[in-house]
Formats: C-alpha cells, sequence, structure tokens
C-alpha cells in the first residue's frame, strides 16, 4: 500500500481479511473447463450464447425467406413456420441475450471493476455455467424430437400450448418448459454471485458511487432478474403439470373434436399475468445492463465524464423498480377491466421518464466531448439512435387505444426488435469489441469492425423501419403467408421481399465478426494493458489478460469515480480509479 | 397479483434503507481519496455466506408470494363465475405437522445459541433433534398428500386440489433441500469441528428453518381458508 493510512474505523472489505480461499486450478480440465474462475465461466457462457444464438439467426433466415417468397420452400411448412418464430423469440430473448448480459460480461466485469479477486461463491458460479448448459442442451434437444420443438410462439400462451394442433405438443413444450426451468434454476446460481460480488467483495475505496455505471447496470438487472425469474418459474411448473400430470391450473374445458377434455376450471389469463409479470422486467433485464455498458463506451471513448452520473445511478434504479408495475401493457387485448388498462398506461408511460434522462445524459456526454469514431463508439452511438427509435414507438403501444388496433401486426414486431433485439445487441458488439482486449491481449481488426457495424446498423433499419410500415398496413404478426387480404395492398409483398434481402445480408455481416473474433485471437494487433486509455480497473491488472485472482499480491484501492477523462491539469487525459490524489491532480 | 406487490413493496422498503445508507446524494466526481471519509459505505461486515442467503431467501419468498397470488386469482376467479372454490378440508395430521416444524426451528435455534457459546454438545444435540423433526415433518405431508387422496381429493380434480397439492409440494421440497446442507453441518459437527467455525453453518441453517417456518405458517393459513376469510373481513371493512 502506498500513501494510505488505514483508520481504525474503517470497515475492511471481506475479500482483503480472509483474501479468500481462492481455488487454484491443478490441470487443464479445471482450468478450462470444471473451472471456478469467473473470467473462464464468463468465455463460457458467452460462447455458448453465442453458438445458441447462431441457431436463432438461422431460423430468423428461414422465417424471412418464408415470408418473401411464400410457399417456395417445401421444407417450410406452416407448423415449421410456428416452430421457427417460437424458438427464435424464446432463444433471442433468455438464451442469448440474458445469458450474455448477465452470465457472460457480468461473470467477466463484475469482479474486475470493483476490484474483487473473483466472485464470492466460485463453486456455485461453475454450476450455474454448467446448468445453463444443460439448459440449453435441453433446448436443442427439442429439435430433434419426435414431433419437433414447441410451436406456441415464445409467449406460450395456453390454452392452445398444450393442445393438440399446436406444433411440438408431444415432446417440445415439454423439453422447452424443462430446458427453462433448468435456465432459471442455474440463474439463480449465478445471479447470487454478481448480487453478493457487488455488495460484499468491493475493495477499498470502490463505494457504491464510484463503480461503473456497468456494475450499476448489471447489477440491478440481476436483482430484478431474481425476483421476476420465479415468476416464468411458477408458470413453467404449473403448465408442466396441466400438460403431464392432468391439472388444470391455466385450462378452462375445452372441447376438442367434439368431446369434453379432462381440463377444467383453470384460468388462460393467470398464465399471462404470470408470464408478463416476468415478461416486462425481461426486457429491462437485458435493457439496463446495456444502458450501463454504453454509457462507459461512451464517456471513454468522447474522453469526457459521463454526463450526470447521479442522476443516471437514479435512473436505474427507478427503472429497476417501476418496471415491476407495468406487466399488463401486453395484456391491453385479454379483455381486462378497462380501469386496470389506464393504471398500467400511466406507469408504462412513467417509466418513459427515468429511460428519457439516460438518453439525454448520454448525448450531453458526448456534446463537445473528443468523440474517437473507434468501432465501440459506433456501436454505441447506433445504440443510442436505435433504442430512442424504439422507444418512441413504445410510447405509442403503451397507449392503449393505440395499441388495440396494433397489437398482433408486425408494427409490435418492428417496435420490439429496435428496442430490445437490435439495440441490445449493439451493445453487446460493442461491448465485444472494447474489451475484447483486455480478454485475449489483442485487438479485434478495426476494418473488418467498422465493416460489420455499418452493414449491421445500417441493416437493421432496412429489416425493421419498414415492419412499423407493414404493420400499420394491418400485416398481421405470426403468419405463415398472407393469403388474400383485400386492405393489404400488393405492394407489402415486393416490401417483404426487401426485408428479406436485408435480413440474409445482415446475418452473412455476422459471419465476419466470427472470423473476426476467430482471426484476431492470433492475428491480431497486440493491445497492451490498456488501449482505450480507460479509467475503470479492469484496464489496471497487473496482466494482460488478467491472471488468475485478477491482481497481483495487493487488492486495487479506489481514490476516484470512474470519469476522470479531461481532468484539467491532469498529465494524461485519463487518470485511473487506483491513482492516488496526489500523483493524479498534480499540476 | 397482491400477494406478490405486499412483498415486492417489502423488498424495495429494504433496498431503499439499505440504499439511502449508501450516500446516494454524493457528488463522486468531486471527492477524491480513499474511502478514509465514509467508510459507512464500504461492504457489511456480515460474512458473504449469510448475505448470499439472505438474498436467495428474497427469490424464494418471490417465488412463493406469486404462487399465493396465483392461489387468490383462481379463489376470485371461482367467486365470480360462482363455481365451487373446492377448498379442501384439513386433516388433523396438519396440526400435528405444524408443530413438528415449530419444533424443528427451535431445535436449530437452540444449536444456533450452543454453537455461539461453543457447547459442541448442545450444538450436537440441537441439530440432532432439528434434522428429526424436519424429516418427521416431510413424512407427515406425505401421509397428508395419502389421506387426502383416499379421501378422493386427487391432484388433477379440480384447481384448488393442484393449488394444495403444488403448494405443499414446493415447501416440502425446500425442506428437502435444507435437510441436505443441515446434513453436511452434522457431518461436520460429528467430526469434531471447532464450535467457533461451525457457527456460520449452524446460524444459515437456522435462518433458512425460521422462514421456512415462516413461509408453512402463511401457507397453512391459506391453504385452510382462514386467510381468506380474514381477507373478506378486512374488505367488509373497508367497504
Ligand atoms: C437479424 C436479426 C433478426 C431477424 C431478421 C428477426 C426476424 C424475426 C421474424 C421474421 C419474426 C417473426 C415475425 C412474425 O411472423 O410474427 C421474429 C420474431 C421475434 N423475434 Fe426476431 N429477428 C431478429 C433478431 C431478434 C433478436 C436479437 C431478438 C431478441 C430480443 C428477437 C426476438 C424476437 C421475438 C421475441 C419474436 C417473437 C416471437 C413470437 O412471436 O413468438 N429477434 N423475428
Ligand atoms: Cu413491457
Amino acid at each position: 500500500m502506498t500513501d494510505v493510512t488505514v483508520r481504525a474505523d474503517d470497515a475492511i472489505p471481506a475479500a482483503e481479511v480472509e483474501d479468500v480461499e481462492l481455488y487454484h486450478p491443478k490441470s487443464w480440465v479445471t482450468k478450462y473447463v470444471y473451472c471456478q474462475d469467473a473470467k473462464v465461466i464468463a468465455i463460457q457462457y458467452s460462447l455458448t450464447a453465442m453458438a445458441i444464438g447462431l441457431v436463432a439467426l438461422v431460423l430468423s433466415w428461414l422465417m424471412r425467406l418464408q415470408l418473401a417468397f411464400p410457399g417456395s420452400f417445401s421444407f417450410i411448412a406452416p407448423t415449421d413456420y410456428y416452430q421457427f418464430i417460437t424458438m427464435h423469440g424464446m432463444i433471442m430473448v433468455i438464451y442469448l441475450l440474458t445469458a450474455l448480459f448477465l452470465g457472460g460480461f457480468g461473470n467477466y466485469l463484475i469482479p474486475l471493476m470493483v476490484g474483487a479477486r473473483d466472485m464470492v461463491f466460485p463453486y456455485v458460479n461453475m454450476l450455474s455455467y454448467w446448468i445453463y448448459l444443460l439448459a440449453v442442451l435441453v433446448l436443442v434437444a427439442s429439435f430433434f424430437a419426435p414431433g419437433g420443438p414447441t410451436g406456441a410462439g415464445w409467449t406460450l400462451y395456453p390454452p392452445q400450448a398444450i393442445l393438440s394442433g399446436t406444433p411440438g405438443r408431444d415432446w417440445g413444450i415439454i423439453l422447452m418448459l424443462a430446458s427453462l426451468i433448468l435456465f432459471i434454476i442455474g440463474f439463480t446460481m449465478g445471479g447470487l454471485n454478481y448480487v453478493v460480488t457487488v455488495l460484499q467483495a468491493r475493495t477499498r475505496g470502490m463505494t457504491l458511487m464510484r463503480m461503473p455505471l456497468t456494475v450499476w447496470g448489471i447489477f440491478t438487472a440481476t436483482v430484478m432478474a431474481l425476483l421476476a425469474f420465479p415468476a416464468l418459474f411458477a408458470a413453467c411448473v404449473m403448465m408442466l403439470f396441466d400438460r403431464l400430470l392432468g391439472t388444470s391450473f391455466f385450462m378452462p374445458s375445452v372441447v376438442e373434436l367434439g368431446s369434453y377434455l379432462q381440463y377444467g376450471g383453470g384460468s388462460p389469463i393467470l398464465w399471462q399475468h404470470l408470464f408478463w409479470f416476468f415478461g416486462h422486467p425481461e426486457v429491462y433485464i437485458v435493457a439496463l445492463p446495456a444502458f450501463g455498458i454504453v454509457s462507459d463506451l461512451i464517456s471513454t471513448h468522447a474522453r469526457k465524464n459521463i454526463f450526470g452520473y447521479r442522476m443516471m445511478v437514479w435512473a436505474i434504479v427507478a427503472i429497476g423498480a417501476l418496471s415491476f408495475v407495468v406487466w399488463a401493457h401486453h395484456m391491453y387485448v385479454s379483455g381486462m377491466d378497462p380501469n386496470f388498462g389506464f393504471f398500467f398506461a400511466t406507469t408504462t408511460l412513467i417509466i418513459a421518464v427515468p429511460t428519457a434522462i439516460k438518453v439525454y445524459n448520454w448525448v450531453l456526454t458526448l456534446w463537445r466531448g473528443d468523440i474517437h469514431l473507434t468501432v465501440p463508439m459506433l456501436f454505441a452511438l447506433g445504440f443510442i439512435v436505435t433504442f430512442v427509435n424504439g422507444g418512441l414507438t413504445g410510447l405509442f403501444l403503451g397507449n392503449v387505444v393505440v395499441d388495440v388496433p396494433l397489437s398482433a401486426t408486425m408494427f409490435v414486431v418492428a417496435h420490439f426488435h429496435m428496442v430490445m433485439g437490435v439495440a441490445p445487441l449493439l451493445v453487446i458488439f460493442g461491448g465485444i469489441y472494447h474489451w475484447y482486449p483486455k480478454i485475449t491481449g489483442r485487438m479485434l481488426n478495426d476494418r473488418l469492425g467498422k465493416f460489420h457495424f455499418w452493414i449491421t446498423f445500417l441493416g437493421a433499419y432496412a429489416i425493421f423501419f419498414p415492419m412499423h410500415y407493414l404493420g400499420l398496413l394491418g400485416v398481421p404478426r405470426r403468419y405463415y403467408e398472407l393469403g388474400e387480404m383485400a386492405f393489404i395492398p400488393p405492394s407489402a409483398a415486393t416490401l417483404n421481399i426487401f426485408i428479406t434481402a436485408a435480413a440474409l445480408t445482415v446475418g452473412a455481416a455476422q459471419l465476419v465478426f466470427f472470423f473476426n473474433l476467430a482471426w484476431s485471437l492470433f492475428r491480431g494487433k497486440l493491445a497492451g494493458s490498456n488501449p482505450w486509455h480507460a479509467t475503470t480497473l479492469e484496464w489496471q491488472t497487473p496482466q494482460t489478460p488478467p491472471a488468475h485472482g485478477n491482481w497481483g499480491k495487493e487488492l486495487p484501492i479506489v481514490y476516484r469515480w470512474a470519469y476522470d477523462y479531461s481532468v484539467p491539469g491532469a498529465a494524461q487525459d485519463f487518470v485511473p480509479q487506483n491513482q492516488p490524489a496526489a500523483t493524479g491532480a498534480a499540476a | 397479483m397482491s400477494a406478490i406487490l405486499i412483498f415486492l413493496a417489502v423488498i424495495a422498503g429494504i433496498v431503499f434503507w439499505w440504499l439511502s445508507q449508501q450516500r446516494l446524494m454524493a457528488k463522486p466526481w468531486l471527492e477524491e481519496g480513499p474511502t478514509g471519509g465514509f467508510p459507512a459505505t464500504a461492504p457489511s461486515s456480515l460474512p458473504a455466506a449469510k448475505i448470499g442467503l439472505g438474498v436467495f431467501l428474497a427469490v424464494v419468498g418471490s417465488l412463493f408470494s406469486l404462487l399465493i397470488s396465483a392461489y387468490f386469482m383462481r379463489l376470485s376467479i371461482a367467486q365470480l363465475t360462482r363455481t365451487d372454490t373446492g377448498l379442501l378440508p384439513t386433516p388433523n395430521l396438519l396440526w400435528l405437522n405444524t408443530g413438528v416444524l415449530v419444533l424443528s426451528s427451535v431445535a436449530l435455534h437452540w444449536a444456533q445459541v450452543a454453537a455461539r457459546r461453543g457447547e459442541m454438545d448442545n450444538v450436537r444435540a440441537g441439530l440432532l433433534l432439528g434434522g428429526v423433526s424436519a424429516f418427521t415433518f416431510l413424512a407427515g405431508q406425505l401421509m397428508v398428500w395419502q389421506q387426502l387422496s383416499a379421501a378422493g381429493y386427487f391432484l388433477a380434480s379440480n384447481p384448488a386440489n393442484s393449488f394444495f397439492y403444488l403448494i405443499t409440494g414446493v415447501h416440502g421440497l425446500h425442506v428437502a433441500g435444507g435437510l441436505v446442507a443441515l446434513g453436511r453441518t452434522g457431518a461436520k459437527a460429528w467430526r469434531g469441528i471447532a464450535a467457533v467455525r461451525l457457527r456460520l453453518s449452524v446460524e444459515l441453517c437456522a435462518m433458512y428453518w425460521h422462514f421456512l417456518l415462516l413461509v408453512w405458517l402463511i401457507l397453512f393459513s391459506l391453504l385452510t381458508g382462514w386467510a381468506g376469510d380474514f381477507v373478506d373481513v378486512c374488505r367488509a371493512l373497508l367497504t
């Protein structure tokens, strides 16, 4: 320790007291496979999520092919289409975005950014990954099960989800529910780690208000997920009972082929409540980490402190709390009491306030910044644009009168792809370009990166922007083909071909990204320990990539917040968080 | 969804109380130097495992609140459609089981106190009694299930039954999971680990047990229908 005199009343971070019994890998297998090091677990999570995400991407191509050229592909029957939709939606939302943000970024960044050696419960953390992998495998297994995966839509609404006539009714739905249950168990194990690590393993000087916004975002999102996932868990268990044991939690009496099924007395609306009680917070579970990461990317690459740090923190907390009381805006058309609709429309519009504050603060951070148009910065800027776009259509859909005619049209598809599909994905890409140098010690190729950005960003607009228009025309969502509908002009078909062309192009551009990841691992420019001249702790590790235990003998001590960029009088245009005041502010 | 909203309000209260001590009004951009100035914002001195268990109990609490919410919603639908709410009879055995679970909790509390005082014999006795009575509770619950199904109240015969089996089952599984942790603590105790080192494990077990007892008391009052009566009384008072 340098010049710090430790005061007696200073509480000493737990990590420093015991210096945790760090587990030490002994062989290749325990180092890379059954590994308890959060950094390795992060990479395992990320690679698995990307692999299954690729499946979802391919499914979206197939859907787009069908929509552009209805009926020309013999291997896409109507039932297949429903299965593609369902699996695409579920994989993207849960198995890709949630897993990548929390399991991937969370595991890698939390211990490093708060100055800990590892997560607090490394063994549980390892189990979390293996259960996640099992969940993914069960999900994949449903593609090969008799009857294929479920085609109930990613919302899995009963009663149709478990009635015959819905594809995948035999095995698909069972495997889907089982996989979700596993996912939630695995996530809970990881989530406990992320939360308790932030609470208990922060290094000396790292107060909550000195944490980078990335940590704030991931932390709040994890707390939300821990409270919201039980709703999906309960719902899945209950539906599994309905399907396997003949209970009727969600099943009203149903007549099928002229005779009553054994079901009766249950309520499909109950599922909708449980599902959306999880489902809406889920939107913010992927959005908050994105908010946090984007704040850090913008600040670092514009060489300017984040505007309104305190307000950013409060906004994250406020959004986290509010997002638990808006769920029924997904149920405006379920026949609910209009007073409820009014209540939920109001809360939905209120949540736009802290969200808008964040957007203003990003823009004000950029204002007169020394903007470096690096690849991570491009992605961060792309995020702001798409997020604002998707957020504005969200304000439309939040109002009952506007939502009722638009619900279940392509307008909704456009909205949620913008706001929770494209926007968080852009942040994931930005984050990967930003932290890849720390993870591997090498830079990603810049040219390929810029190419990837422009195709993905412009392409995503080409795909999803026209869908708003299709939705206004009344083109329904989840339709295998349009057939003859008097109110839909033939030009809609042309537009669909255009969208599909864009989707295939964007898909192909992702291959460039994967190539870049692999190629740069061996051929990339050596990065050094802090290529972006960033202030946060992960860039100050003694080794790059950080070694086991992250920090050498002693944990870093934090002297300042995470955003000391371009401080007047400082020697460099950034002051690392662990740099003591005396040298940092030397005039 | 009232139960879960009440639960979340409590959680939000705890979170905001905690945040209020974290100097969220600080202006971090003006503050340089080590933590010296504000020690209160360093990590808490509680062991991480305890905080971890606390967070886990919040998750479990959320799960049970949701199940209760679902149960209420189903009851209100039954009332709206004037179908039979189909409450189950309350086998007397449930009373006995409740008593046994209370005993189990008391025993673990005793073990915890003994661990603090370093009395190893009492710790062992407390753990043993706690474990055996929790086990008895589980066996008792299974017998309740048997009695009910013998009387024709099957899992799938109507949603009220389904809820009864589901909720008691989920609670029982949590007790069973606790027994695993308790078994491991017991193994340590018999291996003769010093009481100081055992203390944390025993405390964690006791905390978990008290929580599950609380959950059970709430569930019990719900499933037997008193909570419903209670809510009716409140509603009558309000309107
Ligand atoms: C290249 C990227 C993507 C393309 C081309 C694409 C395309 C599509 C298409 C064509 C549909 C079906 C629309 C319909 O017929 O109703 C769909 C549905 C959906 N997509 Fe995407 N998507 C992409 C990325 C994503 C991402 C990143 C997410 C993550 C949130 C996502 C989430 C969903 C969801 C939740 C559904 C609804 C599924 C359902 O209706 O059950 N998509 N997507
Ligand atoms: Cu929502």
